[in-house]
């Protein structure tokens, strides 16, 4: 492939575990869901994007695997990895919050992936181009599901509004993390794997900006980001996720059924 | 980046010309078909004929072990949807002779689709009933369409239940954007959508308004 020759297989790995631990870690937060939706429409919906992620996970944690080239499986990387080791973005691990929280993290997390996808759909690596053309197609129902729900609790009662707004203060300090730069990211950018994540921040605006105008929300500046979800350190809430989310792999390693 | 999963590879082919978004919302004016999706131009029935796979056609004549692996292969079931085949669904998307090991190329619908694994297994078993060595392959591109539906397909989902998916429908992209579903039961176009997601990834649940019977949709992707 193309890309082998002007990247190293550390800086591809790099880059396919934080994609892969963003859609593990939020995809499994959203499945926390599954039995406690305020209603059984949700109860279904949660669960199904949870699956779309957890499936793009899979596929990115396969091929992070063989380009490391250590013989860890996908299993091995989600289940045996510890929390300084993971590598998402500190809004995919946040605790779920009331509804409207979950899914304005939802909403950001989709706005941000859907430009994502679409440019690696034309990835100079085969292998991302052929998942980002399948994720991209996913990831505009989460576009649209999230983004309704946005507009009809913005736009709702008095109750659901406030609490919407409350959801976009929580979520703000957490946005800019999304689209950070580092060495990573641009060696991936310079070799035409996958887009610089700053590049991608006018087509979020895009995507987030009538929504909030539908919605009647107003953006919220932060005075501050969350930064260093990207070098492993992460808020308290990802140790318990993985506590969970490991429990069976860790007590009984390599188990299977 | 040479080494790659033995099961995932991706595939040479560019596909089937006419599959690929139109970009448009082909929605039936008033006074359109009350059967629906009847009405709307099927992009891939115009260049596949139902009992034929997509990439099918790019193979002009198969052998007769290749024609008998593919038959047994195609007979597979979706286990979610047991009326319809991996065939009509165009998921299964070739079966070619490797020497004496029949290799049937098999794609998911949706990335997390749970049946994946047992529609592959199912795979193997038939072909090894057939009377030959299996070997199943994972493509994920290009991606699955729900254009690749056969039109037998279709009318099977239909019979089943479910309602057919828009062909190339945009409607995704847009927020509150309406899909005009025929009820599968009554052909009523007066349905209204319950739930964005259904029993499984690839469906939505709706309500037909004329004879009240909540259905599936089979979403457009």
């Amino acid at each position: 492939m193309a890309a082998a020759s002007s990247i190293s297989r550390e800086t591809l790995t790099a880059f396919l575990l934080r994609l892969a631990d963003d859609h593990l870690v939020l995809g499994h937060r959203l499945s926390e869901w599954c039995g406690h939706a305020p209603m059984l429409e949700e109860d279904l919906a949660m669960p199904n994007m949870a699956l779309d992620l957890i499936g793009q996970a899979r596929s990115l944690y396969q091929y992070a695997g063989e380009v490391e080239g250590k013989g860890r499986d996908e299993d091995q990387l989600a289940y045996m990895r510890r929390e300084r080791e993971y590598v998402n973005c500190l809004m995919a691990e946040r605790q779920n919050g009331d509804f409207a929280h979950t899914m304005l993290r939802q909403f950001y997390f989709a706005a941000f992936m859907q430009p994502l996808w679409q440019a690696m759909m034309t990835s100079t690596d085969e292998r991302l181009a052929g998942i980002a053309a399948k994720a991209e197609k996913e990831v505009a129902y989460h576009i649209r599901h999230a983004g309704e729900w946005v507009v009809r609790l913005g736009d709702g009662t008095e109750e659901s509004t406030r609490r919407m707004k409350a959801a976009v203060e929580a979520l703000a300090p957490y946005v800019n993390e999304l689209f950070e730069s580092d060495e990573v990211s641009r060696a991936v950018a310079e070799a035409g794997i996958a887009p610089d994540p700053t590049t991608l921040r006018p087509a979020f605006d895009a995507i987030v900006g009538p929504v909030f105008a539908e919605a009647g929300l107003e953006w919220v500046e932060t005075p501050y980001g969350q930064t260093g979800g990207r070098q492993g350190r992460h808020g308290e809430a990802l140790g318990f996720l993985l506590a969970e989310l490991q429990y069976m792999q860790r007590t009984y390693p390599g188990m299977t059924w | 980046m040479s080494a790659r999963s033995d099961k995932v590879v991706t595939a040479s082919f560019s596909p089937p010309a006419g599959v690929q978004r139109t970009g448009r919302d082909q929605r039936l004016g008033p006074g359109g078909s009350r059967q629906g999706d009847e009405g709307r131009a099927c992009l891939s029935d115009a260049v596949q004929s139902p009992s034929s796979d997509p990439s099918g056609h790019l193979l002009p004549a198969r052998g007769e072990k290749e024609e008998s692996a593919y038959r047994a292969a195609a007979a597979v079931v979706d286990p979610e949807i047991p009326a319809v085949t991996i065939a009509d669904l165009g998921i299964l998307r070739g079966v070619e002779m490797d020497g004496d090991v029949a290799v049937a190329r098999v794609t998911p619908t949706y990335t997390g689709c749970p049946a994946v694994l047992a529609i592959e297994l199912a795979v193997e078993t038939a072909l090894r009933e057939a009377g030959f060595e299996p070997r199943v392959e994972r493509v994920i591109s290009p991606a699955w369409t729900t254009d690749w539906i056969t039109a037998e397909g279709r009318e099977k989902l239909r019979a089943y239940g479910i309602a057919p998916p828009a062909k190339a429908s945009n409607s995704i992209r847009a927020l509150f954007g309406e899909t005009e579903v025929a009820c599968p039961r009554c052909g009523s176009l007066e349905t209204a959508r319950i739930s964005e997601f259904g029993s499984t990834a690839c469906k939505a649940l709706y309500r037909c308004q004329s004879c009240h019977e909540p259905f599936d949709y089979f979403k457009c992707i």
